[in-house]
């Protein structure tokens, strides 16, 4: 060991004394840097979503990797550069606030990360009802909000001035629907009348009337609606009644275990529409194909996003790739989602050229990234006067050959959509 | 004419399989007068033993019959002794609340034991098909429709022609004078735990490969099940057959041909109107 002499040891204690009096924002200057920017995220880090807020947690903080690091291979906002470019390369930080998936936490978690730790910015809440309360606190104050995975459409009717959402909502999933329709009739296929089969609780009383809402404002024909009770001891005469009515698609919306009787009363009818597009939650759960087998074959389900994409989209898979090497598993659709909502903002962030909130809040407004530079199947992000991302869309994902594979939008399908869906004895 | 003959024909096999669930309530029911509100947590938990068989030991839920049903017959039994035989001269009160609690105790075990999952079985002896009156009708449903009308055929019979059968019609008629004549009404009536508990395993053996199962499921079946008994008629085994049949009828029939979101809305008017004129139901024999 080189002994150490005097003046070395003085001027080394000096420079690490000086560091800890001064704290953080000295240490940076010293290292050439200013402390990075403060951004609140508040979700449901306990609690019964806990394991739903610890994929939020990783899909952000790579995020936030990937805009702090260079990352120069990768085509996203802010990947090749270190840190923010117009702020002197300066790096974000984000500030955990944990709603325990309660709206009146969550609005407390952000009013203290507004008051007490300064962010910039918020970004959350995952849950609808805690995103409603969470945001109020960042109107009230002035500080921009960022939404990327609520769903109530009624988040972007409140006429908020500091609220933006990124991902699509409720009645964007049944739009799609009738958009890969409009497709297929462009393609030259007879569609015109169309079944509603729904549950008939909020989830699916509320997409039954959406339903109905844009087959009217489209020109087709609704010719049966049937609600029932979930769980049903039978489908059958709702479904005879249905197929009497000769629907040329049908939409469901059911839960999983509706969707096992469904399946198995067309099978027993013998009979399936061109198309039937579902609602349900049980595309992600492989309970369905296990209960159904071959007969769960050609069903359509909406999602808001999935792997599959990356097959025409190579950028998803090589950040499915980095996610993966981080955290051991996949993306899903609600990581993918939150991901993009982080690189969202810190891209207004960074064209504000300022951590000033009414500089972010125009530079939001001003928002517009490419399609090429998402993971998502959208063609780009903008935000409408209330707020909404008017290109966030979703994919249709048909079972084919016992997977789910995207079939639509067309230009990130991974398989060719089979329409109309084969007879049960051509199976 | 083309939506009638499809809707009755389902709807008659529909509601024996509704029988088959209500047997084993209506028959509890009837010889000790206590009302067995987790009746169909015993379905759904004969549901998940016939699944397991079928997934892990890959019996065809038809062959678990032989290990099923026996096993339930003593779970019945076990439960008349641990639970009910306490709560036998408690008010009616205690008795409901105890089978309320039942209920959530038997839940919430499959809860624990086999998480909120959906488990349904997919085999050949589910994908098959027949033809009933030119309807085609998935083969399993037409099975336990067939079970059911020889469940019923073989308790009557038994109840008939056999002496423990006369004994525990004689104990549904009258507790004390049963007692009386030296027939071991404690043991008849763990026997006709065992006989209820037995049949609805049995009904549960058969509906699994159509009808997926989960914790919950029991619900789909509880109330379609109480209002086969009442319609039938208390104290008749054969008036949940008739209740049941009714039901199924009801549901299929004015449900495809007037509105299917209201099928349980016509059942239970049709319910209600036939007990404002036959309180005892349409087999019941007078008051009790």
């Amino acid at each position: 060991m080189r002994p150490i002499t005097r003046r070395q040891f003085l001027q080394d204690s000096a420079v690490a004394l000086a560091s800890l009096a001064l704290g953080d924002r000295l240490a940076a200057v010293l290292a050439g840097q200013e402390a990075p920017i403060p951004i609140g995220a508040v979700y449901p880090l306990t609690g019964a979503l806990a394991r739903i807020g610890a994929v939020i947690r990783n899909a952000i903080e790579l995020a936030v990797d990937i805009v702090n690091t260079p990352y120069p291979d990768l085509n996203l906002p802010l990947a090749r550069t270190a840190g923010l470019p117009r702020l002197g390369g300066r790096r974000i930080r984000v500030v955990w606030g944990d709603s325990r998936g309660d709206p009146a936490t969550g609005r407390a978690e952000a009013e203290r990360l507004i008051e007490q730790e300064r962010v910039v910015a918020l970004i959350g809440s995952y849950q609808s009802a805690v995103t409603a309360t969470a945001s109020l606190a960042a109107e009230a104050r002035g500080i921009p909000f960022l939404n990327a995975e609520s769903s109530s459409p009624r988040l972007t009717e409140r006429g908020f001035k500091w609220f933006f959402r990124t991902g699509p909502h409720d009645i964007t999933f049944t739009q799609i629907m009738f958009d890969m329709v409009e497709d297929l009739k462009r393609k030259g296929h007879r569609i015109l009348r169309v079944a509603v089969l729904a549950e008939d609780t909020e989830f699916g009383a509320t997409a039954a009337g959406v339903a109905k809402g844009f087959a009217q404002a489209r020109g087709y024909q609704l010719v049966a609606m049937e609600l029932y009770t979930s769980p049903p001891s039978s489908l059958t005469a709702e479904l005879l009644r249905i197929r009497a009515a000769n629907p040329d698609f049908v939409i469901g919306a059911n839960y999983l275990v509706d969707a096992i009787v469904i399946t198995r009363t067309l099978k027993e009818m013998r009979w399936f529409p061109q198309g039937f597009l579902t609602h349900a939650g049980f595309t992600t759960v492989p309970d369905y194909l296990n209960a159904v087998g071959k007969d769960g074959y050609y069903f359509l389900a909406r999602a808001p996003w999935a792997l599959g994409i990356g097959r025409r989209k190579p950028l998803v898979l090589r950040v499915n790739e980095l996610y993966k090497r981080r955290y051991g598993s996949d993306m899903d659709e609600v990581a993918a989602r939150a991901f993009t909502g982080m690189l969202t903002l810190a891209d207004a962030i960074n064209r504000a050229g300022s951590t000033q909130p009414a500089a972010i809040q125009r530079a939001l407004r001003e928002t517009r990234i490419p399609a090429d530079q998402l993971i998502m199947p959208w063609r780009g992000i903008e935000f409408d006067s209330k707020g909404q991302n008017r290109h966030a869309t979703g994919v249709m994902v048909q079972i084919l050959e016992g997977e789910y594979k995207v079939v639509w939008p067309f230009e990130v399908a991974e398989a060719q959509l089979v329409w109309p869906a084969p007879p049960w004895d051509r199976r | 004419m083309d939506l009638l003959l499809p809707a009755a024909t389902s709807g008659l096999v529909l509601g024996l399989v509704y029988a088959l669930v209500a047997l084993g309530l209506s028959f509890i029911w009837g010889v000790m007068d206590v009302v067995n509100l987790a009746h169909a947590e015993y379905l759904m938990l004969a549901m998940y033993a016939t699944y397991w068989l079928w997934a892990l030991g890959r019996i065809e839920p038809a062959l678990a019959t032989p290990i099923v049903v026996p096993v339930f017959f003593a779970f019945g039994w076990v439960t008349y002794r641990l639970l009910i035989r306490r709560i036998l001269q408690a008010p009616l009160a205690a008795q409901i609340f105890a089978t309320f609690g039942l209920l959530f105790v038997l839940r919430y075990a499959a809860f624990f034991a086999f998480g909120p999952n959906v488990y349904g079985i997919w085999s050949a002896q589910a994908a098959g098909s027949t033809s009933v009156l030119g309807v085609p009708i998935a083969a399993p449903k037409v099975h336990a429709a067939l079970v059911s009308l020889a469940a019923f055929g073989a308790l009557s019979l038994f109840l008939r022609h056999t002496k423990t059968g006369k004994a525990l019609r004689a104990c549904a008629q009258n507790r004390e004078v049963a007692l009386t004549l030296g027939i071991p009404v404690d043991r008849m009536y763990a026997l006709s735990w065992g006989i209820g508990i037995a049949s609805v395993a049995l009904a549960g053996v058969f509906l699994l490969p159509f009808y997926q199962v989960s914790p919950t499921i029991g619900d789909a079946f509880l109330l379609v099940a109480f209002a086969s008994v009442v319609l039938g008629g208390f104290g008749r085994v054969d008036g949940a057959l008739v209740g049941g049949v009714c039901i199924g009828l009801l549901e299929n029939v004015l449900g495809t041909l007037l509105s299917p979101t209201f099928k349980f809305l016509f059942v239970f008017v049709a319910f209600v109107a036939i007990l404002l004129v036959r309180p005892q139901g349409l087999l019941g024999e007078g008051g009790r």
